[in-house]
């Protein structure tokens, strides 16, 4: 197992260093003017030369490279023009809502997935299958933004059940920053009315990010589920006379669950990425949204900071998906 | 020996494989429906601006005494803030959106197949290069990279599709080198390496022929994809610029006439969906056609 860890590691550092190879090549050498990039839309033709010198884009690319390197070292992602602030605070600042919106439908995700993928593979090819089939194909054609805005429309406004968009009341004060994730700061403060208006805010936004990763947990927990229950230990569990409830539950389950397990880990940074679609329809305060407006308004260092972050956090979440695969399955740290 | 005449069934192996095929699809109703779908679509793309009222309001013609108005008779999708026709600039949008999805995934499959054939199949340290660098790619979300490049580019519908090919090859060198990599050491290829086959020789005859079926599940499926994506962009509102006939971009104005005004946004919303569908759809009962053995549904 050690040696596994230290060869997933040693791949997670050759990872990282492409990402931030990949992440130069776009921010240095793609746009025509860098420097005019950087400047923001409205620079003179002086506050462009001076942002050539002091950035050193004047000198050649592999001078370049070594600066952003030292750069991203030391955590300084630039500063973002429209808030004014550096990047890597507004990221510090707008990540916790991210992350307890992607975990949140990540959580709806598994806890809806892996039980209907599980009975539809037991009633496989009976009307409840194809139901559930036909939904996990248009679960992935459903483009997010419409989805949200059709259910804003719903839920919303027609029926009134729940909040439109935003993280919480204007009136309502946010509970003490901890974690920076609002559900998290409310229970541990023990602000219950709190907790409970934030979940209502955060059901709709969740529902939709969680829709593509839904379809992907049904479809392959299916698949995964209908192989296991042929196999041969499981026949002999049945010839045994376990209950069906204990065979599918827990024996086919377990087995099931790994491939499930490796989906949950791409899903997670698929998640992320699709954060900025429905962060964007919800006005949900966190750096998918942060990412958009910052496109808009041509502020271009943000839009790396939040490429990084969700590079990185994608990586790390994959190495310890990959990590609890080699200690559920032993076979796959010499593969 | 020379007498020796080999048997040529190919014509009647065709044919049974065109009855079988058809026999397949007819067990099928989501691929039927998947293959209706997509090719509603592809009509839709080719004969749209004879099919439309007046082909001029999708490239920015006003009429403002009919201004968003509901559906009806006259405006089957209703009318925009302009007075333009939704369902005219939706069914000449079907173009754009289909010919951008394609370029997407023929550029994702110029440069992923040769990659993943030659990590595959010439192996060792070209492939640990190949597959490392594809592996950076994939741990980067495709929309937010491709988000990145157009932030850097700046806004438009060719620099969506530059973006958007660039963070999409990597898929296909994954399957393919996947694939290469076993058929590698098939015994018909080993076989044919022994009579002393060139590499040109087996990459042509034995390693890209069976390379297409899994090939075609995948770019039919991306092809729905590359346009939800295309859409994904112009929402955002770094796609194509209005009055472009976008669908994406095209929901990004509807959504401020939203409460009120919802057939703006519906529309357009709903071509994207069923496109993508048609295209999941067909991809899916093509892999149960052509890969019986990965069909476990």
């Amino acid at each position: 197992m050690l040696t596994y860890l230290l060869r997933r590691l040693g791949l997670l550092g050759i990872m990282l260093a492409g990402l931030v190879v990949i992440t130069f090549v776009v921010s240095n050498v793609a746009p025509s003017d860098p420097a005019a990039l950087a400047a923001g839309p409205d620079a003179t033709r002086d506050m462009i030369a001076t942002i050539r010198h002091e950035y050193g884009l004047d000198q050649p690319l592999p001078q370049q490279f070594l600066r952003y390197v030292g750069d991203l070292a030391r955590l300084r992602l630039g500063r973002s023009i429209q808030t004014g602030d550096q990047v890597s605070d507004d990221l510090a600042r707008y990540f916790p809502a991210t992350l307890e919106l992607v975990l949140l439908s990540m959580a709806f995700s598994v806890i809806v997935g892996v039980p209907l993928g599980m009975l539809a593979a037991v009633r496989r090819n009976r009307p409840f299958d194809h139901i559930v089939r036909m939904l996990a194909v248009s679960g992935v054609a459903l483009p997010a933004f419409w989805a949200a805005l059709l259910l804003q429309l719903l839920f919303s406004v027609r029926l009134g059940w729940l909040p439109t968009s935003g993280q919480l009341s204007v009136i309502t004060p946010p509970p003490p920053a901890v974690t920076g994730m609002v559900m998290v700061d409310a229970l541990l403060s023990g602000q219950w009315a709190v907790f409970v208006e934030a979940l209502q805010y955060a059901i709709l936004p969740a529902f939709v990010l969680a829709l593509p990763s839904l379809a992907a947990i049904v479809r392959v927990n299916r698949a995964e589920m209908i192989e296991v229950l042929s196999s041969d230990y499981v026949t002999a569990a049945r010839a045994h006379g376990v209950s069906p409830f204990r065979v599918i539950g827990w024996l086919a389950l377990k087995n099931a669950m790994l491939p499930t397990l490796a989906m949950i880990g791409l899903r997670f940074g698929w998640t992320l990425g699709s954060t900025v679609l429905v962060e964007t329809v919800f006005d949900w305060p966190g750096i998918g949204l942060y990412a958009v407006n910052s496109a808009m308004a041509s502020d271009f260092k943000p839009v790396m900071g939040v490429t990084l972050l969700i590079g990185i956090t994608f990586m790390l979440t994959n190495l310890l998906i990959d990590l609890a695969y080699g200690w559920l399955d032993p076979r796959t740290r010499t593969a | 020996m020379s007498e020796l005449v080999l048997p040529r069934p190919q014509t009647g192996i065709a044919h049974r494989r065109l009855r079988f095929l058809l026999w397949t699809f007819r067990g099928s109703p989501s691929t039927l429906l998947g293959l209706l779908l997509v090719t509603v679509f592809l009509v839709l793309a080719a004969i749209g601006p004879w099919l439309v009222p007046d082909p001029r309001d999708a490239t920015g013609a006003m009429h403002l005494a009919q201004r968003l108005q509901p559906p009806s008779a006259a405006h089957w999708f209703g009318t925009d803030e302009m007075g333009d026709d939704i369902f005219t600039r939706v069914i000449i949008g079907t173009r754009t959106s289909l010919w951008v999805g394609l370029t997407i995934t023929v550029i994702a499959m110029a440069i992923g197949v040769p990659l993943g054939i030659v990590a595959g199949y010439r192996g060792r340290m070209l492939r640990a290069v190949i597959m490392r660098v594809t592996d950076v790619f994939l741990a980067v979300p495709g929309l937010v990279l491709a988000l990145a490049i157009v932030a850097a580019l700046g806004p438009g519908t060719l620099h969506g599709v530059v973006a958007l090919s660039l963070v999409w090859w990597p898929g296909y060198v994954r399957l393919i080198e996947a694939k290469a990599l076993t058929l590698r050491s098939e015994p018909y290829v080993e076989a044919a390496r022994t009579m002393g086959a060139g590499h040109w020789w087996i990459l042509g005859r034995h390693i890209l022929p069976n390379c297409i079926s899994p090939l075609v599940v995948k770019a039919s499926m991306d092809m729905g994809l590359a346009v939800l994506a295309v859409a994904s962009l112009g929402f955002i509102g770094l796609g194509a610029k209005p009055p472009a006939p976008e669908w994406g971009a095209m929901i990004s104005v509807a959504r401020s006439y939203m409460p009120d005004q919802w057939w703006y946004s519906f529309f357009p919303g709903l071509f994207i969906f069923l496109t993508v569908l048609g295209f999941s759809l067909l991809g899916d009962g093509l892999r149960d056609i052509l890969d019986p053995r990965s069909a476990r549904g």
